[in-house]
Order: C-alpha cells, then sequence, then structure tokens
C-alpha cells in the first residue's frame, strides 16, 4: 500500500491503536524548558512519578533567562530567577541533561535540538512549546504540547494522540532572488488563513521545497503552527543526512550506515494520496510582510494595508479594524511608506547561522537608520559562537545592531525586556500577536533580510530596494 | 492535581466572538509569574480585561467585567479559540477564573487538549449555531444561562430546554472529563505495550536509544 511519508512515521511509532481515533504514540526524545519545564517535571515528581528515559529527555534555558552580555540567573522578567532556578533543580532531580546558562550548547530549545542532533530524521520529539514543529525541517515527526503532556510522555514515553487528517503542499517553481522561506510561510498563511492547516499534518514539498536549505526548512516547517497545523514536515534527503552527520548526538558510527538507510525510505510514496493537496507557483511570491495582528494579515513588500471594503466576511473586517487601531495604521498606506523604531533578529523561526549570514551579508558596510533601535539574538551559544568565528558579529555591531547572548529574548515579553508600547518593529519571530513582544508594542513579521534591509532604511522594505 | 469530573453544568455564558483569540490574549506571557499551576485566574484575558499592563483596574468595557455577565462559567468564541503558544497557563487560568466550558466554532489542538486534561470542557459547534446563542444570551445572561449535559453530549438554553443541540467529542476525552481521570494512570494500563514496542524498535532503530 502507498503511503505519505507522515503515515511512515506514524505507523514506526504506533504502540496500539486505542479506538476511536486515538493512538498510543512513541515518543523519543522530550524536550524541556524553563518556563514550563519546572512545573512539568516539579508536578510529575509530586505525583510520585519518575522520567522513564532520562537519558532521552533534556531541558535548556531559554524563554525567560535574560540575552544581555554578561547575564546571569538575575532576570529583566520579575521572578525570572525563581523559575530557573526550579528548573536547574528539577533537572538535576530527575537526572536529564540540562543545558544552563554558561553552558556553549545553551539556546532556544528548537535550535539546540538541531545544533546538537538531539532532533533527527525519522524521531517523534516532543517538548511544551508549540514551535516544536520546526523540527520537521529534518524529517522528524515533532510537535508542540502542553505541560500535563509532558509529563506524560516523561512518565510513560508515549502520549495518547488523535491522528491528525494529512495535506501536501507544493510550492512549484523556483524562488525568485530575495524569497526565501519566511516569504513562503507567511504568503501559505495569508492566502489560506491562519486556520488553514488546522486538523493537518503537512507535508511541505515541490521543486522549491527541495532547493531549500536545511535550516530553511526549519524556518519552513516552524510557523506550521501559525497555520494552526498539527505540525510541518519536509522529507530528509542527502543534504539533510549532511546536516545531522557529526553532530554530538547523532547515530554513532557502528549504527550510522543502518540509520541513513532507514532515513532515505522517509519520502511520501509516488500515488500516495493526501486528505488535501494545495499548489502555490513560487515566481508569485515576494518578500512579505504582515501589518496586522494574525500572521494571516500579511501582504506582499510592494503592496498596501488592505482596505475594509476589499473583506466581504464582517467577522474577518471586524477583525481588520481591531488590528489597524491596534497597529496605528490606515487603510491603504503602503508598507514602504511605515516607519519602524526597532529591528530584531532571532527566534527560533531565523536565528540560525544562514539566517545572521543572510542578514550580515546586506548589512556589511551599511548603518542601521538613525533612531531605529536594532537587535540580533543568535539561536543559540554555539550558533553565536560560528557566527563570531566568521565575523558577523563584527558586522552586526558596526552597523549599529546589538550583539546578544542566546535565548527566545524579545520574540515575546514575559515582563522583563521590551521594545515599548506604540513602538513599530519588524522583526523574524513568528508572531504577531496584540502584545506579544509587550504592551502596545507592534508586530510586523518578515524574514531577516527585509528585518535587515528595513533597520537600514528605516522604513518597511526589500532587500532588492535599497542603493 | 486532582481533575474536577465534568457531567453537567448550568452556567452564565460570556461571548468573545473574535475569531483566532491566542493564548497570549487569554494570559499574557508576563502575568505568568510563578513556578505554578496556581495563582493565574487574576491574569486571565488581562490585556483586555485590565485598563493598564500589569495593572488591575477593570477595562469596564469588556464582558467579564460587566455586570450582566457576574458569575459566567461557559465562554462563548469564534474560530480557532486558543490558538498560539502550548502555554497551559491559559487553561489554568480559564479554570481558576471558574470557566468550565468554551463553546467554540473551532479550537487550537494543543489548546484543545489542554482543556480535557484540566476538566474544562471545549465544545466545538457551527459558527451560525454560536451566534445564534450569543444573540439569545445577550439578551438577558443571568436568565439565558445554558445546560450542558456531557455524557449526553447536549446543550440547551435553559429558558429554551426544547432547542437542545447536539456536539461532538471523542470517547476517549469524554471519558476523561466525565470521570476526571489521569491520563498517565490509563496510559500505564498499557505499560507491557510500551515495553514491547521498545524492545522491538530498540532491535530496529538502535541509535535512537541513548
Amino acid at each position: 500500500m502507498t503511503q505519505t511519508l507522515f503515515d511512515k512515521l506514524w505507523q514506526q511509532h504506533l504502540v496500539r491503536d486505542l479506538g476511536d481515533g486515538e493512538h498510543l504514540m512513541y515518543v523519543d526524545r522530550v524536550f524541556l524548558h524553563e518556563r514550563t519545564g519546572s512545573i512539568a517535571l516539579s508536578s510529575l515528581a509530586e505525583s510520585g512519578r519518575s522520567v522513564r528515559a532520562p537519558a532521552r529527555t533534556f531541558c535548556t534555558m531559554d524563554h525567560i533567562v535574560d540575552t544581555f552580555p554578561g547575564r546571569g540567573d538575575h532576570t529583566l522578567m520579575p521572578s525570572g530567577r525563581d523559575f530557573i532556578e526550579a528548573t536547574r533543580r528539577c533537572a538535576h532531580a530527575a537526572d536529564i541533561t540540562l543545558f544552563d546558562i554558561g553552558d556553549a550548547r545553551q539556546g532556544i530549545v528548537h535550535v539546540v535540538a538541531a545544533d546538537q542532533g538531539i532532533a533527527l530524521p525519522g524521531l517523534l520529539q516532543v517538548c511544551p512549546d508549540s514551535h516544536t514543529c520546526t523540527l520537521g525541517g529534518l524529517g522528524a515527526l515533532a510537535w508542540g504540547i502542553g505541560s500535563t503532556e509532558a509529563e506524560h510522555a516523561m512518565a510513560t514515553s508515549t502520549l495518547r494522540v488523535l491522528k491528525p487528517k494529512t495535506m501536501r503542499v507544493n510550492f512549484h517553481g523556483d524562488l525568485p532572488a530575495g524569497v526565501g522561506a519566511k516569504d513562503l510561510i507567511l504568503h501559505l498563511i495569508a492566502r489560506y488563513g491562519a486556520g488553514g492547516g488546522s486538523g493537518y499534518a503537512i507535508e511541505f514539498a515541490g521543486s522549491a521545497v527541495q532547493a531549500l536549505p536545511v535550516e530553511a526548512r526549519m524556518t519552513l516547517c516552524n510557523m506550521a503552527v501559525e497555520f494552526s497545523a498539527f505540525t510541518g514536515l519536509v522529507a530528509p534527503d542527502e543534504n539533510t543526512i549532511e546536516y545531522v552527520r557529526g553532530r554530538p548526538y547523532a547515530p554513532k558510527a557502528e549504527h550510522w550506515d543502518a540509520a541513513c538507510a532507514h532515513w532515505r525510505a522517509l519520502v511520501t510514496d509516488a500515488d500516495a494520496i493526501f486528505d488535501r493537496e494545495l499548489d502555490i507557483d513560487c515566481s508569485e511570491i515576494q518578500p512579505t510582510v504582515t501589518w496586522g495582528t494574525s500572521p494571516e494579515q500579511a501582504v506582499a513588500i510592494d503592496g498596501s494595508v488592505p482596505q475594509l471594503d476589499e473583506e466581504s466576511d464582517t467577522r474577518k473586517r471586524g477583525a481588520m479594524e481591531k488590528a489597524l487601531a491596534y497597529m496605528g495604521l490606515t487603510p491603504g498606506t503602503r508598507l514602504t511608506d511605515i516607519a519602524i523604531d526597532a529591528a530584531f533578529i532571532g527566534s527560533c523561526t531565523n536565528s540560525r547561522l544562514s539566517d545572521l549570514r543572510a542578514a550580515a551579508r546586506f548589512l556589511e558596510g551599511r548603518q542601521v537608520a538613525p533612531g531605529v533601535k536594532a537587535v540580533c539574538v543568535p539561536g543559540s551559544t554555539q550558533v553565536k559562537a560560528a557566527a563570531e568565528a566568521e565575523g558577523i558579529d563584527q558586522i552586526f555591531l558596526a552597523a549599529g545592531f546589538e550583539w546578544r547572548e542566546a535565548g527566545c529574548s524579545m520574540c515575546f515579553y514575559a515582563g522583563g525586556e521590551t521594545f515599548g508600547a506604540g513602538k513599530r518593529v519588524i522583526s523574524s519571530t513568528n508572531r504577531n500577536f496584540e502584545g506579544r513582544q509587550g504592551p502596545g508594542t507592534r508586530t510586523h513579521l518578515a524574514s531577516p533580510l527585509t528585518v535587515a534591509a528595513s533597520a537600514c532604511a528605516g522604513y518597511i522594505r526589500a532587500a532588492g530596494e535599497q542603493p | 492535581m486532582s481533575i474536577t469530573p465534568f457531567t453537567q453544568h448550568t452556567g452564565v455564558v460570556a461571548p468573545l466572538l473574535r475569531d483566532n483569540i491566542d493564548t497570549d490574549a487569554i494570559i499574557p506571557s508576563r502575568e505568568m509569574k510563578r513556578v505554578s499551576k496556581q495563582g493565574l485566574g487574576e491574569g486571565l484575558f488581562a490585556a483586555w480585561r485590565y485598563t493598564l499592563p500589569g495593572g488591575r483596574e477593570p477595562q469596564s468595557d469588556f464582558v467579564l467585567n460587566q455586570g450582566d455577565y457576574t458569575g459566567a462559567s461557559i465562554l462563548l468564541a469564534g474560530q480557532n479559540f486558543g490558538c498560539g503558544s502550548s502555554r497551559e497557563h491559559a487553561v489554568w487560568a480559564l479554570r481558576e477564573f471558574g470557566i468550565r466550558a468554551i463553546i467554540a466554532s473551532s479550537f487550537g489542538s494543543i489548546f484543545y487538549n489542554n482543556c480535557v486534561r484540566n476538566g474544562l470542557l471545549p465544545i466545538p459547534l457551527d459558527a451560525a449555531q454560536v451566534e445564534l446563542l450569543a444573540e439569545r444570551v445577550v439578551r438577558d445572561p443571568q436568565q439565558q444561562r445554558i445546560t450542558i449535559d456531557l455524557p449526553a453530549q447536549t446543550l440547551a438554553l435553559a429558558a429554551e430546554p426544547e432547542g437542545i443541540l447536539s456536539f461532538d467529542i471523542r470517547e476517549g476525552d469524554k471519558q476523561m472529563l466525565v470521570e476526571g481521570l489521569d491520563g498517565i494512570a490509563l496510559t500505564l494500563k498499557h505499560a507491557e505495550a510500551i515495553d514491547a514496542f521498545e524492545a522491538q524498535d530498540k532491535q530496529q532503530r538502535p541509535w535512537v536509544y541513548l
């Protein structure tokens, strides 16, 4: 019988069919962070249970820890230290691997998972963070869960899961110059809505996806959750295998060939049937930027904030009005006429080495516009060190960007650092929700390249439009 | 923490008919101050509920601050309620505030699972039915309560008991809610199957087992 990639991964992890669509699925890796990890671990311990497979359970500090140079356990967020200390205590008590502050492997959970080879093609991996789907870019079956489910995964090495439907999104053709994975996913969400992937596990395919570097595939899958999908996936190929080779937790020599043979079979069979397929012609995609407070409120960079009467659905029009009020924008304003106060490069969406390289190539010899606060937060301490070895930090600093320690940083506001109320930020992150980056802060999502170009222009701008 | 079983419930209904109400809106990150599942009710919908960030002065036009909706225990919402961040704090905050059920035209999938595991009933209904209920409720919120019967999978306005609507829920989710079950205990009944799977899988995928 022909199978999709998702069906194969599902079958390989199926412990038992529990009936009524619910399946008991074997979990290969659990990764925690200090925001919810401490609660999940302490709640597990309080119920008298232990972590079933501590050697395959990991934890990092990313959500709350500050990213200022010289940081420690103290955080700008009130009570942040409590989370950090509790996580450290619980991780040690549970005997799981912790990438603590000061560890050369610390960083954003989904960046570290790939850095360290903890995430691999074909693994089932979960984390109490919705962007765990990032790891689908490696061909892992990975998704975000709540804390209670994390306890369940740690206690039993399984999860009870409702099998989602399957969707394939085919990106046909070649990407125009200056268009990257972030633009693909924003374009998809704008076209089919923030709920467009609801109930589906999505395989991203087509010539444009095959041509994407592995790190860009992670960017694509990262925002599957903003499309409301169960997860996103890209079939592993030789590029994936080369990406994984030699990483600390990757298969060792004695298992390497067998692992590669297993991974090479992780493809959708010809003639396999998906519950839904979408086809997108990449030649029509431009650098894409959000104007509103949902990732579906995005347009091509040469476009304008839409007119209310272009939306026939009264509920959507109501949402547009609320978004316009929050964002301080009027319909018809050209995107490139919108001035920005700040620029942010970071987050599990776009903080890997290739993202920093793309921005640095643009920033070399250029300056951030006067009055724009520009911040770059590498996704992991390892990414930061690799970038510094190439001199990328010096390019960012010379251009006028701050160069930070690794963490989630201002992707969201936890009571600590923010750009401020009413400030307009062009951001390589994943959520433009009201208040996401701080009370009253206005977020425009874009690729790291567009963020770099906008930082220098002082206005929303594509890299191609700069002198 | 023990879960309160859910069988029948009658309560005041508060309509919040926006689409895509995300978990950042349900509980802003800045309101998740303690390493605990407790103490989150105050932060529920903080950005909409209070006049100032971090403040506690009620924003008078927010539905849960209006006297008509005092004691609300059921929310009515639009599409994709609970989308976004996986933070279970959203469910803990709703529960602590006193919300027992949410009727929406669709839910974020992680949020839905979090609800079921914490004794909060998510009810998916057609958008048209949600709007119809909202129209009825706003006329007199304290009188137009909704009665939910989970074992029967039905709900009705207290004033119009003949207008019964039925809703879908998976048997496993219903069982967890009705009996207030702990998923781990349920799953540990399959411990032998898990061990057997693992033993066989170790032969096939040895590199997985660090």
